[in-house]
């Protein structure tokens, strides 16, 4: 297994590159940082229109995000495939398709995790907001969102994880990530298949459990800190961080 | 975009059996890997449930496992790599028998049964201790107790997760694409590739997804408002 390792660490790490386009774990760490930073812009906006009190915004926000979680992940990526480049009007590569996919499909469960940690404020927050004279809108981003957002740090940290273990479905549709540059290594060798995916399965667990584990250790220390802070004791019952993760 | 939509094309008998056949392997796979993953995850949940170190153990690193390398990782290692290891009787027994199928099954019910054995131990956690202190006083023993006072409650306490984990495994079903399962998003690929009409026949695939989804969904809620304890 070494062997195969300290042959191939190139091909695994960086892909073809560079004489060829990015690939290997590298790859899947970009596509999964890009998936993240544009969703979340957009699973705020989701969010904070889920909770408005109109109802022409709150509805149509729902049904997105029902319509997504109720699709697979593979479907909106062939959508992302078939779709985004007829919508644009020129290719796309396939490292910019899984991105688009990852953004729609993450934005809808990002949005989720966003809202719970909203609704986990004391209502006090914004009724004191409100009256210190703030309007909706800087009461929304002035004291909600901070408070918020990083509240429900850990369980973004957790969607993070979901990234990273979504963009390996790229390999259907042969994006050079990690997941495909085993896949190539395998059928080199063809013989070692039981080493080469046991390789793939032993980096992704150790670059996610790394990431889960410093999760729950910012969990408790966000927990145990705002335990500390007087006259906050009665708020807000602890969200479940991993319940919505959408997951393969 | 000027594209012409014609659902003539992709909606002839042919392409309907082919519709139909898919989605029968999508609702085979989902009812077998539900199934399995709900033994696995219920028996996981006890013996994590008993204390006792080596099982405790045993059962966290399954769970870190399974939810930290990815469902397609897990079902390419199930197709690629396990066969070697298993013995040559049960190589030859796979391979008679729709390997694909069995192996992906296999996979996504293992994957699954470590999110439900979290649900549940969740779930556990959060019966009051004094509901077990009240059944040991009524004269129950351990077993009794939990097998008619704790349990029940938990389960009812875990049926939102485990109607989202339900769902998941659902949607997941769709991965086993990747070793050529004929499910229904591989009969829709090979429609597209015969009709070339992507858009409608994704269309309708989405839309067979997305019913069965909010059946799903919707069969949930009714779960959680008949049993469910509500907000404590």
């Amino acid at each position: 297994m070494l062997e195969i390792i300290q042959n191939n660490w190139m091909l695994l790490l960086i892909g073809q590159y560079p004489n060829g386009p990015l690939g290997g774990i590298v790859a899947t760490l970009l596509l999964a940082i890009a998936g993240l930073a544009l969703a979340f812009p957009v699973a705020v906006l989701l969010a904070v229109a889920r909770i408005s009190p109109f109802r022409w915004v709150s509805l149509p926000a729902a049904a997105i995000v029902h319509v997504v979680r109720g699709t697979p992940f593979l479907m909106v990526l062939f959508w992302s495939y078939f779709a985004l480049p007829v919508l644009i009007g020129r290719p796309l590569s396939g490292f910019w398709t899984l991105v688009g996919a990852l953004v729609l499909y993450e934005s809808a469960y990002l949005a989720e995790v966003i809202r719970a940690g909203i609704q986990a404020l004391p209502k006090g927050q914004e009724e004191a907001a409100r009256s210190l004279g703030f309007g909706y809108f800087r009461t929304l981003a002035l004291v909600i969102l901070p408070q918020a957002l990083y509240n429900s740090l850990p369980a973004l940290i957790g969607q993070f994880v979901s990234l990273i273990k979504e963009t390996s479905l790229g390999y259907v549709i042969s994006v050079n990530e990690f997941t495909y540059a085993a896949a190539q290594l395998n059928s080199q060798l063809l013989v070692q298949p039981v080493e080469v995916f046991t390789i793939l399965a032993i980096t992704y667990f150790i670059i996610c459990f790394t990431l889960t584990q410093s999760a729950r250790w910012l969990e408790q220390r966000i927990a145990r800190s705002r335990q500390g802070r007087p006259g906050r004791r009665e708020a807000q019952p602890q969200t479940d961080i991993l319940a919505t993760e959408p997951m393969p | 975009m000027g594209y012409e939509f014609d659902f003539s094309a992709v909606l002839t008998d042919q392409y309907i059996d082919w519709l139909l056949a898919g989605l029968r392997v999508t609702l085979l796979l989902t009812a077998g890997a539900w199934a399995l993953s709900f033994v696995v995850g219920t028996a996981l949940a006890v013996l994590r449930a008993t204390g006792f170190r080596p099982a405790v153990w045993f059962v966290s690193t399954f769970v870190e496992i399974h939810q930290n390398i990815p469902l397609l990782v897990q079902i390419l290692f199930w197709y690629f790599a396990m066969p070697e290891i298993l013995p040559e009787s049960w190589r030859e027994w796979l391979n008679r028998n729709n390997s694909e199928f069995i192996l992906a099954m296999i996979a996504i019910a293992l994957c699954h049964a470590a999110y439900i054995s979290e649900a549940l131990r969740s779930g556990l956690r959060a019966v009051p201790v004094t509901q077990y202190e009240a059944g040991r006083s009524f004269g129950f023993n351990y077993i009794q107790t939990m097998a008619y006072i704790v349990v029940p409650q938990a389960l009812r306490l875990s049926i939102p997760p485990l109607v989202n984990h339900s769902l998941l495994l659902f949607k997941n079903t769709s991965i086993a694409i990747a070793i050529g399962v004929h499910e229904l998003t591989y009969q829709t690929r090979q429609i597209d590739s015969d009709t070339f009409r992507t858009f409608e026949i994704f269309l309708v695939a989405t839309v067979l997804y997305l019913v069965l989804s909010f059946i799903i969904m919707a069969v949930g809620n009714l779960a959680e408002r008949r049993l469910g304890m509500g907000v404590r």
